[in-house]
């Protein structure tokens, strides 16, 4: 019974030192499990897959760099799909804080294939109000970006001469950390019937799997594991890929750690009983 | 590339200090946190004025003219309006921009949840029962409706509904939770990756 008593009062400390070592060692020992690719990141893939070479693709950075490690994955592997594919990107953001993370993977994935600012990409950065913002776009996107994030007309560039609204962007990918998600969806989506799929923090994934259901959007990136599956379909590893099997072990000590609290806590009652 | 070194540094430094709140609250926490809540709002102060107040208002206002220079005012107006309510006195001025946001967001909300949400919901969820993912889509959405229905008090047989619903909104909680523990271990494993990696360069 006492070992019981002592499991039901063990030190949180100890749990954060346990759950840390369970990080710390499978990244260093570059543990590997399998990754199993889902249908709806595999949906989310095809919708880029399917888009000729010259589409344009609209990503929006909705997250900040308290989700970076969940989201910067998934933006890094939607970039290397999207310039595997000679597919131009126009980056934006809806959260101020997210766009240099947005400028930081663009300009690292740009050099890789290199794609040149202007002529396969462009970011126009971010402007307040995202919901008056999104619906002002399906009009005239020079309403609001006139310029790009460094101020030059982007009427200078020739592939954003022929971008007036949603009717020349092919796809959005929305990278959510929060409600804009549900914004692009109501007023781009149902509106202006714009194609799209989303990666979402794990927290904002199960609020978009309605929409998926309901056949608006294409697909969902959800988490770590969404950003994983993404890298595995374009055969590129990065840091999702890397983080999952430290993510699997974490999980399956949480899942222990529930069991043994659960048995202490009911062994604890029946003797109080 | 000193620069970066430095910048690894800071950042390792102000990561660790984040952690140390774990033993308990302390100093280098506190400094931690004050200085992202400063340097955020510093930031967002920054990026308002670069990518909104800057082009969007005294930039246009310089380059448009006739009715499209003029009526930048209004925007112009209905913000530093919104500033009265700094002063004990004129507060209650702010309520008018106020009232001009409310409405903008109460005009788009309505619309956009109609045409958005309710309808390609209610599409979706009319399905024929034909499968058993179909069945429990149908069972779910009714019983979980007749939850919140507060009108009426469900007693006796009609009970089984609210304990129908209340384990589709608890296997809902449970989904919730799960993505949530996925990802607060994925912004620990981003952190310590970063630590192993950019800093140590064990990994």
């Amino acid at each position: 019974m006492k070992f019981w008593e002592r499991l039901g009062a063990i030190d949180r400390k100890i749990i954060y030192t346990v759950i840390g070592l369970a990080v710390i060692i499978p990244l260093v020992t570059k543990l590997t499990f399998p990754i199993r690719v889902s249908d709806t990141v595999r949906n989310a893939y095809n919708s880029i897959e399917r888009l000729p070479a010259g589409s344009i693709v609209m990503i929006s950075i909705d997250y900040d760099a308290a989700s970076g490690p969940e989201l910067q994955p998934m933006l890094i592997a939607v970039l290397r799909h999207c310039f595997k594919k000679n597919i131009k990107v126009i980056l934006t953001g809806h959260w101020a804080l997210g766009l240099p993370l947005g400028e930081i993977a663009l300009n690292q994935v740009a050099a890789e294939y290199h794609k040149k600012y202007g002529q396969d990409y462009i970011n126009i950065g971010y402007r307040p109000g995202y919901t008056a913002l999104i619906v002002g776009i399906g009009r005239e996107i020079r309403d609001f970006f006139s310029t790009d994030y460094k101020r030059v007309p982007i009427d200078s560039f020739a592939f954003m001469r022929r971008v007036h609204n949603y009717n020349e962007i092919n796809l959005l990918v929305g990278l959510e950390a929060g409600a804009t998600g549900d914004a692009w969806v109501l007023y781009a989506g149902a509106r202006y019937g714009l194609k799209m799929f989303f990666g979402a923090t794990g927290v904002s994934a199960p609020d978009l799997y309605p929409y998926l259901q309901a056949k608006q959007i294409e697909g969902i990136l959800a988490g770590l594991q969404g950003a994983a599956e993404y890298e595995t379909l374009i055969n590129e590893k990065g840091t999702g890929t890397l983080g999952m099997p430290t993510q699997s072990v974490v999980h399956g000590l949480i899942i222990i750690f529930i069991i043994l609290g659960n048995i202490s806590y009911f062994v604890l009652r029946r003797k109080k009983e | 590339m000193i620069l970066h070194i430095l910048g690894t540094w800071i950042a390792a430094g102000l990561t660790i200090a984040i952690f140390s709140f774990l033993y308990k609250d302390n100093p280098f926490y506190k400094f931690a946190e004050h200085l992202y809540v400063g340097v955020s709002a510093g930031f967002g102060v920054i990026y308002v004025w670069a990518f909104d107040l800057k082009p969007m208002l005294v930039d246009r206002f310089i380059s448009e003219h006739g009715v499209e220079r003029w009526i930048l005012l209004v925007p112009a107006i209905l913000g530093i309006l919104m500033l009265t309510r700094w002063t004990e006195k004129y507060a209650y001025i702010s309520r008018l921009p106020i009232a001009f946001t409310v409405g903008i967001g109460a005009g788009l909300g309505i619309t956009g949840s109609v045409q958005g949400f309710l309808l390609p919901q209610m599409q979706a969820t009319l399905l024929p029962l034909t499968t058993i993912n179909n069945v429990i889509l149908v069972i779910g959405v009714v019983t979980t409706i007749l939850y919140f229905y507060f009108s009426h008090e469900f007693k006796g047989a009609s009970n089984i509904i609210l304990r129908v619903a209340i384990v589709f909104i608890m296997v809902s909680f449970g989904a919730s939770f799960g993505y949530t523990v996925m990802a607060r271990i994925s912004l620990l494993i981003g952190r310590m990756f970063f630590l192993l990696s950019d800093w140590l360069h064990i990994i």
